[in-house]
């Protein structure tokens, strides 16, 4: 599929690794020519350089050809006035936006027909949804939903003191006196699917399967202290930062906004009434001691600085704060991120980028697609939700006697209310959903796929 | 440096040759040549074993490939290939000397056309046809070739456009669609229908099938080894026009055939590389010809002799029809400097290259008017766009490396004590990948007198003209072999 991707900045880039992996013809447009060279180095794509709102360019760039525009580029204005020039000289093509301006969020879905957009996205409004289940569920560094919410997966780092440690795989269920299933473990920045056999060390991180009620018992058989956070401190004050206050709006916690910029303050202020907002500036330490922050039940730092959040978040550690929350642009260098205490680790332009490979999935296939998507384990494996129906193989057949593909494990059934860890002897008919984690290279765009 | 990789592309690049070399040994067993069946069968067998050697080795390559190791994958790949590639010359002992042989196959994998021989017509016909062969295999690029047919790069890597930018010519390469397998395999499918095009022409003509494959892949490639000792002298006027006007559609950048295929044909004519050179043919024809009124008996012939040299000189081809070294010294100087300009980037030609000559020309303009007016900010625009600053500083150092490797090969080579015109001729004519030159190395003679070390200097001249001279100086750069 010929798809355009506007904007080389992180997100467009990360896309273009995503894109290009799974072998679409990718045209990368961006005004800045030393920064498109270097992304040609890396993945197979052509590039063109110019303003990607401007008709020469897209003409240039083929769009009359293309299937899919994805325009990301750091500014609202531009993403729109491409859609809308894209869509003008090519009646067909699908077109996705970034929208970050909170002003322009419901006007982009009322004129979305208007802008000719299929599909807008704001990575900043999605970490702050994804910060908030983190904070609403403590214990877990990251959860992933599917089949609206009755199946999860959930990570775990394996500490030193863990009950955990040195345990086979078939004895896990003895410990947590529930039924999980590890489906993928990241060891030394490696995703590997374990079986039965596979012993936990210290320092695995674990992406455990299970129904919600199942992963609290977890959590309490583990004795992981699940507090409940009460009161959370958010150091800066930038876009994630408004849109989680919003969204804590009606909870019972308490939010306190530390930003430097005065006038930044003010306009949160007024912004967000019900979140507490302070002046001062997070890198210094006697500042956040002033403020209390080991007083806190949980800390995110938010800043648009990755160092500056890395040292934040260490600092809290060191305060002991209960949970921490980082945000971080760049995850490139995961074995150093690994080895630091910096809590659950948030990427906006990753999470978003889930959401848009889910869609072009989608457009490839139209029936049977994907319904959910989660990247898992630093990106080395998949979680996806498909629907079982009528052309799916295999139903009604025992897992046991089903070959899959390697690297592919069922890890839930979700029918109707019901949720099923599986085993072998469980089946699945139509109209269940099933999640199935992949972390080979295969690009699974169907259910079938996965039978070997 | 991962040396393993490389070491995989080198397996690639031999076990291609090896399987295209099957052709001339077909050709040899059905003509019955024996000694020549042998060589063939010999040199197979061992470019596929090194291959298999070099793979087995190398199969579990990491990944991490950048611009040093694409460039010396070129060099050291180049090289290689025409080690292997020289062997059945040596060992059919066709061409009894193992330098000379050398300078054959690299004469012939850079399009250069420069010989030892004094008469091809003693070399058997595997022998003429794998001469040949290679003209076309190093026109367009062993690498691309492999780009467009083996999926090297699993899905997503992007690094292959190293590899590329060090073989194909010019000083901006780009890709023409999003996937670089797809990008060289337009590549070759245009240049293989031009060939075959050019051959059904020359089929026409009532050239047998043996000649009008040797005299493409020549063409095509703007080689020039023909299969007769006097080139194109004794063909017809409707073959000698047929192979002038498809030599200067190879000396054509090939994206502008495939601009042509989607119908652009607007931003083809305008294209400012392509008018300066069509607008240089034109000229220096029209310049040749009267300087050459009376020399022939009409002044058709004249014209047609003068577009013929033209048109093989400006694309590095080096075919000739008539020993343009016994014309008068006006149109021989119009001659050595279209030799030295060459023909267009991205094209399968040797040079300088038009466009380095605009980008050149316009900075001195550009220069000159600042010396009057120093504050007054221009930019430079091709096509009207504007040329990166960056671009310009590389082009200018380009003519400087280029200038340096040319005065010191003439240096070196003049040791042997020949005429001056003779020692630049054959410099310029080995590295800008022509062929002939003048005087004791003209169309009507051959580089055989040189020494053993004139001829591997000249060797390396026509590799670093063919692969643009940084894949292989880089070869002699001691930082290159260090580990990072």
């Amino acid at each position: 599929m010929k798809i355009l991707i506007a904007g080389d900045g992180r997100v467009g880039s990360t896309l273009a690794r995503q894109l290009s992996a799974e072998g679409h013809d990718l045209v990368l447009i961006d005004s800045n020519g030393s920064v498109l060279e270097n992304t040609e180095e890396k993945y197979d794509l052509m590039s063109v350089q110019g303003n990607c709102a401007s008709m020469q360019t897209l003409l240039q760039a083929d769009v009359e050809h293309a299937e899919l525009l994805i325009a990301c580029t750091g500014t609202d204005e531009v993403n729109l006035l491409s859609c809308l020039t894209a869509h003008r000289l090519n009646p067909k093509i699908h077109t996705i936006a970034r929208i970050r301006d909170p002003e322009y969020l419901e006007q982009a879905y009322k004129m979305r027909d208007a802008f000719g957009l299929s599909l807008t996205f704001n990575p900043e409004r999605q970490a702050a949804r994804e910060i908030e289940r983190l904070l609403k569920s403590p214990g877990f560094l990251k959860r992933d939903y599917f089949a609206h919410g009755r199946v999860e997966i959930a990570e775990l780092r394996v500490e030193e003191e863990s009950r955990l440690c040195n345990v086979p795989l078939t004895a896990i269920s003895g410990i947590v006196k529930c039924r999980v299933l590890v489906c993928s473990v990241l060891r030394d920045g490696q995703a590997i699917a374990p079986d039965g056999r596979f012993v936990i060390r210290a320092g695995d991180r674990l992406f455990v399967t299970a129904s919600s009620d199942n992963l609290a018992i977890m959590l309490k058989n583990l004795g992981v202290v699940t507090h409940k956070v009460r009161n959370v401190l958010l150091a800066g004050g930038g876009m994630v930062a408004y849109y989680l206050a919003q969204q804590l709006e009606n909870s019972s916690i308490t939010v306190h906004i530390l930003e430097r910029d005065p006038e930044r303050c003010r306009k949160l202020a007024a912004l967000v009434p019900h979140a507490q907002i302070v002046q001062g500036d997070v890198g210094d330490q006697s500042f956040l001691d002033s403020e209390g922050l080991a007083n806190y039940d949980a800390l995110v730092s938010l800043t648009g600085s990755d160092e500056l959040n890395m040292i934040v978040s260490l600092y809290a550690d060191s305060k002991e704060i209960p949970q921490i929350i980082t945000r971080l642009g760049h995850v490139e260098n995961n074995l150093i991120i690994d080895s630091l205490p910096l809590g659950s680790v948030i990427c906006p332009r990753k999470l978003c980028c889930n959401n848009i490979v889910r869609y072009v999935r989608a457009m490839q296939n139209q029936s049977g697609a994907a319904l959910t998507i989660h990247s898992i384990a630093d990106g080395h494996a998949e979680a996806m939700e498909f629907a079982v129906d009528e052309d799916t193989l295999h139903c009604g057949e025992p897992l046991r006697q089903i070959k899959l593909k390697p690297h592919i494990l069922l890890v839930g059934i979700s029918r109707g209310h019901e949720v099923e860890i599986p085993d072998g002897n469980s089946t699945f008919s139509r109209g269940d959903h099933v999640v199935i984690v992949s972390s080979g290279e295969d690009v699974i765009l169907q259910l079938n796929d996965i039978f070997a | 440096m991962n040396y393993k990789m490389i070491a995989r592309f080198f397996a690639f690049i031999l076990g291609i040759e090896a399987i295209l070399m099957l052709q001339s040994l077909g050709i040899s067993i059905y003509d019955g040549t024996s000694r020549t069946t042998w060589a063939f069968v010999i040199t197979v067998v061992a470019t596929g074993a090194v291959a298999a050697l070099m793979g087995f080795f190398s199969r579990r390559a990491e990944k991490g490939f950048y611009v040093r190791e694409g460039l010396l994958c070129v060099g050291m790949g180049w090289i290689l290939m025409s080690l292997f590639g020289c062997l059945p010359f040596w060992i059919s002992g066709e061409i009894p000397a193992f330098v000379d042989a050398l300078f054959e196959i690299v004469s012939g994998f850079t399009t250069t056309g420069a010989s030892i021989l004094a008469n091809s017509e003693t070399l058997t016909r595997a022998s003429l046809y794998w001469r040949s062969f290679s003209h076309w295999l190093g026109g367009m690029g062993v690498l691309v070739f492999l780009l467009a047919v083996i999926p090297i790069s699993r899905g997503n890597e992007g690094f292959t456009i190293h590899l590329m930018r060090a073989e194909s010519t010019g000083p901006s390469v780009g890709k023409l669609v999003p996937k670089m397998r797809q990008t060289a395999a337009v590549l070759y499918i245009v240049y293989v229908v031009m060939t075959v095009i050019n051959v059904i022409f020359l089929l026409l003509g009532n050239m047998d099938l043996f000649e009008a494959l040797c005299t493409a892949f020549g063409t095509a490639g703007t080689g020039g080894f023909g299969v007769k000792a006097d080139s194109m002298g004794s063909y017809s006027p409707y073959i000698q026009t047929v192979t002038a006007v498809f030599m200067l559609l190879f000396g054509i950048n090939f994206s502008c055939f495939y601009l042509l295929l989607l119908r652009q044909v607007k931003s083809v004519l305008k294209d400012e590389e392509l008018r300066l050179y069509l607008g240089l043919v034109i000229g220096a024809t029209l310049l040749i010809t009267l300087n050459l009124l009376g020399t022939f008996a009409s002044v058709g012939e004249t014209i047609l002799h003068a577009f013929f040299q033209v048109s093989s000189l400006i694309t590095t081809t080096g075919f000739s029809t008539v020993n343009y070294d016994l014309w008068p010294s006006f149109s021989k100087a119009i001659l050595l400097i279209l030799m030295m300009i060459g023909s267009c980037a991205g094209s399968t030609g040797g040079g300088f290259k038009c466009i380095r000559l605009l980008l050149l020309f316009k900075n001195m303009r550009r220069n000159l008017s600042q010396i009057i007016r120093p504050r007054r900010v221009r930019v430079i625009t091709v096509n009207g766009k504007t040329v990166d600053e960056s671009l310009i500083a590389t082009t200018n150092s380009y003519f400087s490396i280029y200038m340096v490797i040319l005065l010191l090969s003439f240096v070196v080579v003049s040791l042997d004590g020949f005429s001056i015109a003779t020692n630049f001729s054959a410099v310029i004519a080995c590295f800008n990948n022509i062929g002939p030159g003048f005087e004791a190395v003209g169309p009507a003679c051959n580089f055989s007198a040189y020494s053993v070390l004139s001829k591997l200097v000249l060797i390396l001249d026509m590799l670093a003209g063919r692969l643009e001279i940084y894949p292989i100086l880089i070869l002699f750069n001691y930082r290159t072999w260090k580990k990072r």
